[in-house]
């Protein structure tokens, strides 16, 4: 087991290294750096600047080596803590981005939990009903949440909150915390805020879960020894939880890893129309300015959390399937 | 015998009493009438068989008693009479409980306790087997976890499975199919039920597995004393175990009585025909026997120190020692002639699926060779020839697959099937092969309008000849047969195998042919080959073979085939074959 955890560790290696290269390729991809798009802004406001002072700015920046050179400056430096300097913000990416990971992370993990907690259950009724009036309207509920976009639920949800709790809705707290120290006073207001934003990415994916568990199950149900169970005497909701549930589990564990980078990057619009302090929004402005540096940590961090829920899930899975064999 | 006492004073011994038990399938359309008016008297001490081809109710009935009959199904009338129900003497209608009350639930795994068929899929894959058998005694006996620990590994010794204390917390997928089968009794017997309900509890196994599971429940019946309802379709079997038997056709009890009785003095027409069909697999085919006499120096193909081997998959950053390649096929050699029929019997895992494989060169061999002679005389070695070079041959040596559900593509029709290897092999013209279809179809005795259907439209045996026309619709030389005939009901396969036999000789064609049962060997074929890990141990003869085994793992195989006559019951002696590898 612990050999087997060792391995999944090492191959993280070559895929971070993959990772950050098309975390890169990404950046690079739009025509034009940072300084053409400074330069536009600056047109655009009627000062345009003379070509000279830019490609200053390019050798400045390093913007006028090859493409190899400076993706291995970037990771390099990334190695030593050094996640280079936002254009955009004149200041450190570390040091813009260190609470917003922080947060976006929290909302991200609240969101898988409540999505789990919710989908299993719905999702097993659902199964176990199968064509009732129950399960019809789960069904309905599910194509529906997966349907609508969340930025629009985002709306909704904020419309309504406004308009029946009174509470603010923009942001993770209320006005007077959001500069305060840390306290007790602050995280309840955290918690009371973190909800909103937890139900609008949790939607579409309780909605596509409860499908894949509702599919699974029924696939177990009709098995034999759901049969062998049912003649040992078993009473039924014991049975249904202990075998097949127990055996529809695994393919459910296995999309916490695509779970959680759907929620980040679903997190990238809700946030900007929710304004969270997230990663999300100024991931948005980082794109539009061409902001490399602050973009690429970004992304790269994006990239090193779909690594994570594939790790945890692939190590879920084997110490919950024993079929599953460690050393091939 | 032991329970003549018993027979005189029989109310005393009910176990269990089916009375005019009906239980049908209204899936809305249409409604099934699986059981339909069933009467069954199970005793204590006696083995009750209930014999029927599949969709005869067999199985439907076992689960009425039990009252777990999946949806839609539902016992429409009649009763189940439990006599002494929780040791009180009550008497209690089963078919009248709530099926997912208090009470039958009590009564299931305690009175009546169950054997399935798939050993495989009816033990829960992520469970030991312990946790699957502790469970059933904590369900119905007050015991703390040691106690109930201690009882799962007594009976699991009484299954004879070896090392018990170990083999306890073993996982289902750890174990082979018999052992398996084992530890599914042992959770059957581990409350000492009343009745014990067998459903096709040896179907998946090899005869030898077979014949010993046979033994097993035999000798556990003889220590508790239970009634062991038993479902099968081999006749075989019945003979073997049986003292009554209740004959099933479409849901309805067709003859009932001893089992002597039965197989001497059957009364209903379709007892008569069953046993018939069986019987008819006891000996060669009339086909068989007018056999052209074949010219010994005309070898279709010569197969010579064949050997292949799987070898284990290794990961990059794994650190044990590489496994040693599991040897499929160790240096298998034998000639076939022109016109032969060919049998290669052996048990699961003795390479005949491969060596049948390994000539039509879809798996390849890792060294020897197969030398096919074709009609005009040209020789090539199979075995050496590039992938790209072996695709004409494939229209000279065909296959026929085991299963005729899934190797028919369910979206295409059945003109569509048959007609496909003929378009691969370069005809074009769509009036053409229409002609060759229709009478392709009329050769395995389907009609012309079949041609327009799809393959759900068929039944087992239908299916089965679509798949045949399919193979011989380019006039192969060599037919690789694998297993043919085992997905097929008794009274369907001496149909099948008198109509490859047929075939053989009129399209000149050689068969190879792969099966487990004896019976159909002996049938079909004029020489056999039997194979025992990957080593042909034996050929020679099919009579010869049959009759006077030389080889001693032959004999253990013949004499674990049950034959279909009370009287041998416990006169042939089994012959237990251990290898020299196992030492």
């Amino acid at each position: 087991m612990f050999g087997f955890i060792f391995r999944r560790l090492l191959w993280m290696i070559p895929s971070f290294f993959a990772v950050t290269v098309v975390a890169f390729v990404i950046i690079q991809l739009p025509p034009g750096d940072f300084v053409t798009s400074y330069a536009a802004d600056l047109a655009t406001s009627g000062s345009p600047a003379d070509s000279a002072t830019l490609d200053a700015l390019r050798v400045r920046y390093g913007l006028d080596q090859p493409m190899v050179v400076q993706y291995l400056t970037w990771v390099g430096n990334a190695f030593r803590g050094d996640l280079g300097m936002s254009f955009e913000y004149r200041s450190p990416v570390a040091s813009i981005i260190w609470d917003r990971l922080g947060m976006t992370t929290l909302v991200a993990f609240c969101t898988l939990a409540f999505v789990w907690l919710v989908a299993f259950p719905v999702g097993i009724f659902s199964a176990v009903k199968q064509y009732s009036i129950g399960d019809y309207a789960v069904t309905f509920l599910s194509f529906l949440g997966m349907a609508t976009p969340s930025f629009l639920l985002a709306l909704v949800v904020m419309y309504l909150s406004v308009e029946f709790l009174g509470y603010s809705v923009g942001g993770l707290f209320s006005p007077e915390q959001v500069n305060a120290p840390w306290s007790w006073a602050k995280v309840i207001d955290l918690l009371g805020h973190l909800w909103i934003p937890v139900v609008v990415l949790g939607v579409a994916g309780i909605a596509a879960l409860v499908r894949i568990m509702r599919a699974n199950l029924l696939d177990e149900l009709g098995k034999p020894y759901v049969e062998t169970g049912r003649a040992k005497g078993l009473p039924e909701a014991t049975l249904i939880l202990r075998y097949p549930t127990r055996v529809a589990l695994n393919p459910f564990i296995s999309t916490v890893g695509w779970v959680l980078p759907v929620l980040v990057s679903g997190d990238v619009i809700v946030s900007s129309v929710l304004s969270l302090p997230t990663s999300g929004p100024i991931l948005i402005q980082a794109l539009k300015t061409q902001d490399m540096y602050l973009g690429g940590a970004l992304i790269m961090f994006q990239c090193v959390l779909v690594l994570i829920g594939t790790l945890l899930s692939d190590i879920l899975l084997a110490f919950v399937d024993p079929r599953i064999r460690y050393d091939n | 015998m032991m329970f003549d006492a018993a027979m005189k004073n029989p109310a005393s011994d009910i176990v269990v009493d089916v009375k005019d038990l009906s239980t049908w399938f209204d899936t809305g359309k249409q409604v099934i009438k699986a059981v339909e008016g069933m009467n069954l008297t199970l005793r204590r001490g006696r083995t009750h068989c209930i014999v029927g081809e599949s969709g005869s109710g067999k199985s439907i009935t076992a689960r009425s008693i039990l009252n777990i009959v999946p949806k839609p199904g539902r016992i429409i009338k009649g009763q189940v009479l439990l006599h002494g129900a929780g040791g009180t003497g009550g008497i209690v209608d089963l078919a009248s409980l709530h099926p997912k009350g208090r009470q039958i639930r009590s009564i299931r795994g305690r009175d009546i306790s169950m054997i399935f068929q798939e050993p495989m899929s009816s033990l829960s894959p992520v469970h030991t087997i312990g946790q699957q058998i502790i469970e059933t005694i904590r369900l119905h006996r007050r015991v703390g976890k040691q106690e109930a620990r201690e009882r799962a590994i007594e009976v699991l010794a009484q299954v004879r499975i070896p090392r018990p204390e170990r083999s306890i917390d073993s996982y289902p997928f750890e174990f082979s199919g018999g052992m398996r089968q084992r530890a599914m009794t042992a959770m059957a017997l581990v409350c000492e039920p009343k009745l014990v309900i067998a459903d096709e509890p040896t179907t998946a196994l090899d005869v030898t597995t077979q014949a010993e599971i046979l033994d097993l429940m035999k000798s556990l019946q003889q220590r508790h004393g239970m009634a062991l309802m038993f479902i099968t379709h081999d006749m075989g079997v019945v003979a073997e175990i049986a003292d009554d038997v209740t004959v099933m056709y479409m849901g309805e009890v067709v003859e009932h009585g001893p089992v002597k009785d039965i197989f001497f003095a059957p009364k209903h027409p379709y007892t008569q025909r069953l046993l018939a069909s069986v019987r008819a697999l006891e000996k060669r085919s009339h086909r068989a026997g007018s056999a052209a006499k074949l010219r010994s120096d005309d070898a279709i193909l010569e197969v010579s120190s064949l050997s292949m081997s799987f070898s284990a998959r290794r990961s990059l950053f794994s650190r044990k020692p590489k496994e040693p390649p599991v040897k499929a096929l160790d240096d298998v050699s034998f000639t076939l002639k022109r016109g032969e029929v060919l049998g290669i019997v052996g048990e699961s895992g003795s390479g005949k699926t491969t060596l049948g494989r390994c000539i039509l060169r879809i798996l390849d061999p890792s060294s020897g060779s197969i030398r096919f002679t074709g009609r005009d005389g040209a020789v090539a070695d199979l075995a050496a020839l590039p992938r790209r070079a072996v695709k004409p041959y494939w229209g000279r040596m065909r296959m026929i697959f085991q299963d005729p559900f899934s190797s028919l593509n369910p979206r295409m029709t059945v003109f569509q099937v048959i007609a496909e290897p003929l378009l691969n092999h370069g005809m074009r013209d769509r009036r053409a092969l229409e002609t060759e279809v229709v009478s392709l179809l009329e050769r395995v005795g389907l009609t012309r309008d079949a041609m327009w259907r799809y393959p759900h439209a068929f039944s087992g045996g239908q299916r089965q000849r679509i798949g045949i026309a399919r193979t011989i619709a380019l006039k192969p030389e060599l037919i690789v047969a694998d297993e043919a005939t085992s997905a097929l009901d008794v009274s369907l396969r001496a149909h099948m195998l008198d109509l490859l036999l047929g075939l053989c000789r009129e399209f000149e064609m050689s068969f190879i042919f792969i099966s487990h049962d004896i019976g159909v060997i002996r049938y079909m074929c004029d020489r056999v080959a039997v194979m025992h890990r990957g080593r042909i141990v034996e050929i020679g003869d099919a009579d010869a073979i049959c009759d006077a085994p030389s080889h001693p793992y032959t004999r253990s195989l013949i004499s674990a085939i049950p034959k279909p006559d009370p009287n041998l019951r416990g006169k042939s002696q089994r012959i237990r074959y251990v290898s020299e590898v196992d030492g």
